[in-house]
């Protein structure tokens, strides 16, 4: 205690406390640091490091393989010396303390690394362990020998956990303008396919082919300068965006209305534009997440707004494909009329609505849970019913129908060979699905569903027919859904029960949960950063060398968001308010300072009232 | 025989506990009746066998003369009755203004298409919904309008959560409301606003209102008739001062004073 009290008089009078370097809390590191080694070696051992090794991240000294395991001591090192503000005890600034702290949980990481590399090297536990390998000994060490690599691995984990606790420690400027420019690096490092596929349809491969090098990755010259640029950048336009938001939330009436109406169509002409510019593979990739958008938007409505978990709703995405298959393709076993795509669209909507009802009908009046379970397996029936041979002689079977043909629009014929044309199809249903969800938003059935949402007792006792109004977004949720479908096997020519397992309504549901359930940006933004970058249940995102690895992402970002952000990603207002209620409940009372001084008073009074509850017992 | 509501021989029965055991029951076009009794004496139950949130073991009740038994709670309120609850049950994240406009849903009719295309219709009603919405918040004074309006529901005060839980039963555009304790949880003074708001309710607004209420007070000031429960039976009704002056329920709720209370 002396020692606090000295050291702080020491330092001169102005300046902040800072705790002594030694007073450290040794079991909170030595739980991070345990936590290090184990989370290095266990993702050594499941072969991210190796796999991921293929992807260079900036030429050549770092692979998305050696990121897989270098985030995890900056990241605990950051943790590790994050303060615990409690109200009312002053807590010391952030200082020497913190950075040893960090530096010592990452030294233990590294100290995990070189016990585990020597075990490595050492005996040989490949019969159950498959990524026990010489190769991985070898990435680990750089490929320059056991001692090599554990001196690097013991400094490397050091620096990194320093340079995390450093986070906390550095003034906020520097803070801002580092993280700018590693993230601003890192994304173009991630979105090297997409930048360089657009900059080729603009004639600048020149610029791509000079910042990335032929392996991939960014060149560490062209790193440097990036990350020196988008520093400069970011302490130019420092506080610009924030003000713009202000500035446009601000913003009142007619005035707001054209600010929205311009971004809406600078959005849009983007959109509709930039595919031109775009090779194969990203207009397939933007295809792909505008089938999972689509997907996600029917199911948003269904959960999102009216609060019914449906984990079946592949289902429906299922019968949306395997219609416009039997209807188009000439190759469909027991009917095959061979319809236009237009007119199967049509017939499409009334089979997932009566498909919809048929499913809806008896499950709708189960509540939370159990509903979940029952579309569960609700979902899974459909596609075990499509691959069945007692329905074979009409779906096929496992083999499915094939020879699906494209969508014939006289002057263009929408297919999987032309990436870009099925694009343009999706951002028609797209639009036309945000266009569906904002407008019922705003009305009388979706009031009726957030009431739903919020308790379905009372909605039902102020007058809304619950199930018929569950009923009703179940079957709109549908609908959007078989549009997907029917996309999907005009896109991929054949249909199969296989692409439709229970894995598809999961990674639809972290999609909207990721997102921000309840609101059309946040699904937009989860279908981007999930679909796009890591990639849809079958489908390559950017970062295709995640495949195997993809559903333990999934799962790990899921649990991530629900601890540290459980509203998403681009949360929906009313969302973030309920599960950040003391908060908002602050910042409101805060405001209603300015309001009226009698209500307040009045508003007081009541509370202590409803507080002391009871005190008006009655008697005769 | 032309009442508002009759009830006749209501038993309602939970796994051997008769919450309710033969309740003759009525009210007329324009009245104000008040049910008391002690705690667990089956008041709030008679509410819910009322809305159809629970049903009768045996019995009958008619609203203008038919019977309402085993219609689902939102063919109750699209008939004419309204309720609020004990414990209040707002739609918390939805706004002030929401939780009034969703209200009127059973007097209301547009459906996806209407939205969608966003015809004449449509937005008609949707204008209708809002002012009807801010007429019935108007009735509480300054107290749930202006910045109010686009405030969720969870930042009330409990008094206000109170009155908007009225609002949005006089928003179902009801004939009869059932008020379950509607000044529980204020102060005198709040009380005693309320308490008037009550009777304007009638003269204003021409609703018919059955009230469960714990302050005599107010009992006394709002009612025409007072009807007292006791373990799931009627033990007296008539005028405030008979029934205050009856012994059977100055025992009823003497006898017992530890069960007295909200
Ligand atoms: N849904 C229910 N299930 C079982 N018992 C209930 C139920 N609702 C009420 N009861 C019981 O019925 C009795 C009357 O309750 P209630 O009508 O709430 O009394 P109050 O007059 O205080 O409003 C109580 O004993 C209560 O426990
Ligand atoms: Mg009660």
């Amino acid at each position: 205690m002396s020692a606090t009290m000295t050291s702080s008089t020491a330092s001169s009078s102005g300046s902040p406390k800072r705790a002594p370097v030694a007073d450290q809390d040794w079991r909170k590191i030595g739980k991070w640091g345990g936590l290090c080694t184990l989370a290095l070696v266990l993702v050594s051992l499941i072969g991210m490091p190796v796999g991921l090794d293929r992807r260079i991240l900036i030429h050549p000294i770092l692979s998305l393989g050696y990121l897989s395991l270098l985030w995890i001591p900056l990241m605990l090192g950051f943790v590790v010396s994050k303060q615990v503000k409690l109200e009312g005890v002053e807590s010391p600034d952030p200082g020497g303390r913190d950075l040893l702290a960090g530096a010592l949980t990452g030294l233990m990481g590294g100290v995990g690394m070189a016990v585990f590399m020597l075990a490595l090297n050492t005996f040989n536990l490949r019969d159950p362990l498959v990524n026990w390998s010489p190769k991985l000994l070898e990435l680990l060490n750089y490929g320059r020998g056991l001692g090599f690599g554990v001196v690097a691995w013991l400094l490397a984990c050091c620096v990194l956990g320093l340079l995390g606790s450093a986070i906390h420690v550095v003034p906020a400027d520097v803070r801002r303008v580092v993280s700018f420019s590693a993230f601003g690096l890192l994304g173009i490092a991630v979105l090297e396919g997409a930048i360089a596929d657009l900059s080729e349809g603009f004639g600048l491969e020149f610029l791509t082919d000079s910042i990335y090098a032929k392996r991939g990755g960014v060149t560490v010259v062209w790193s440097i300068v990036l990350a020196v640029v988008i520093g400069v950048v970011s302490v130019l336009t420092k506080g610009r965006l924030k003000a713009a938001k202000a500035n446009y939330s601000g913003l009142q009436g007619p005035e707001r209305k054209r600010a929205s109406r311009i971004i809406f169509v600078v959005t849009a002409l983007l959109t509709i534009i930039l595919p031109l510019f775009l090779g194969t593979i990203m207009n397939e990739l933007l295809a792909n997440v505008g089938l999972f958008l689509l997907l996600a938007l029917g199911l948003n409505i269904v959960v999102g707004l009216a609060g019914i978990l449906d984990l079946g709703y592949v289902a429906f995405f299922a019968v949306g494909g395997y219609t416009t298959a039997v209807l188009t393709s000439p190759d469909s076993p027991f009917f095959a009329p061979e319809m236009h795509f237009a007119v199967t669209l049509v017939i499409v909507v009334v089979f997932a609505g009566i498909v919809g009802l048929v499913i809806g009908a008896p499950v709708i009046r189960m509540r939370g849970d159990y509903l979940a379970i029952v579309t569960l397996g609700f979902g899974e029936i459909i596609r075990l019913l499509f691959m069945s041979d007692w329905l074979k002689p009409y779906f096929g079977g496992a083999q499915g129908i094939t020879n699906v043909p494209g969508v014939d629009l006289g002057f263009i014929t929408i297919k999987g060979t032309d990436p870009r044309s099925v694009f343009y199809l999706v951002l028609v249903f797209c639009a036309l699905a945000i266009y569906i969800s904002w407008r019922l938003q705003a009305s009388r059935l979706g009031r009726a569903w957030m009431a739903i949402r919020e308790d379905e007792k009372v909605a039902e006792a102020m007058g809304i027919n619950t199930v018929n109004t569950k009923l009703l977004a179940f079957v709109v949720g549908a609908v959007l859904a078989s549009f997907s479908g029917a996309i999907l096997v005009a896109k991929v020519g054949s249909v199969f029960p296989n692409s439709f397992m229970i894995l598809v309504s999961i990674i639809i549901l972290v999609v909207v949960i990721v997102g921000g359930m309840g609101n059309i940006a946040g699904v937009l933004v989860g279908s981007f950063v999930l679909i796009g970058i890591l990639g849809g249940p079958r489908q390559p995102g950017l970062l295709h060398e995640f495949q195997s690895f993809k559903l333990l992402i999934y799962g790990a970002l899921l649990v991530f968001m629900m601890l540290q952000r459980p509203e998403g990603l681009v949360p929906s207002s009313r969302r973030s308010q309920e599960l950040h209620q003391e908060e908002f409940l602050q910042d409101v009372w805060l405001k209603s300072e300015e309001h009226e001084a009698e209500e307040r008073e009045a508003e007081v009074h009541a509370v202590e009232v409803g507080g002391a509850e009871g005190n008006n017992g009655g008697g005769a | 025989m032309s009442h508002l509501m009759e009830i006749r021989d209501l038993k309602i029965t939970f796994g051997g506990l008769d919450a309710l055991s033969g309740l003759n029951f009525h009210v007329d076009e324009g009245e104000i009746v008040s049910v008391i009794g002690p705690n667990g004496a089956g008041k709030t139950t008679f509410f819910n066998a009322i809305t159809g949130l629970v049903d009768p073991t045996e019995g009958n009740i008619l609203f203008d003369g038919e019977s309402i038994l085993g219609l689902d709670p939102h063919q109750v309120t699209g008939l004419g009755i309204a309720r609020t609850f004990q414990n209040v049950r707002l739609f918390p994240n939805m706004t002030v203004l929401e939780n009034i406009m969703v209200a009127q849903h059973c007097r209301t009719s547009q459906l996806v298409f209407g939205a969608l295309l966003q015809t004449a219709a449509f937005k008609k009603e949707e204008q209708e919904i809002e002012e009807r919405a801010k007429e019935v918040l108007a009735f509480f004074g300054s107290r749930l309008v202006g910045y109010r309006y686009d405030q969720p529901a969870f930042v009330l005060s409990y008094a206000n959560r109170r009155r908007l839980e009225i609002a949005r039963a006089m928003a179902t555009q009801p004939r009869l409301m059932l008020l379950d304790e509607p000044v529980a949880g204020m102060n005198p003074m709040e009380t005693a606003e309320l308490t008037a708001l009550i009777g304007r309710l009638r003269s204003e607004w021409g609703f018919t209102i059955v009230m469960i209420e714990h302050d005599m007070r107010v009992v006394r000031d709002v009612s025409d008739r007072v009807v007292v429960l006791d373990h799931g039976v009627p033990i007296a009704q008539g005028s405030y001062d008979e029934v205050s002056t009856n012994p059977d329920v100055v025992e009823a709720y003497l006898g017992r004073p530890a069960e007295d209370g909200t």
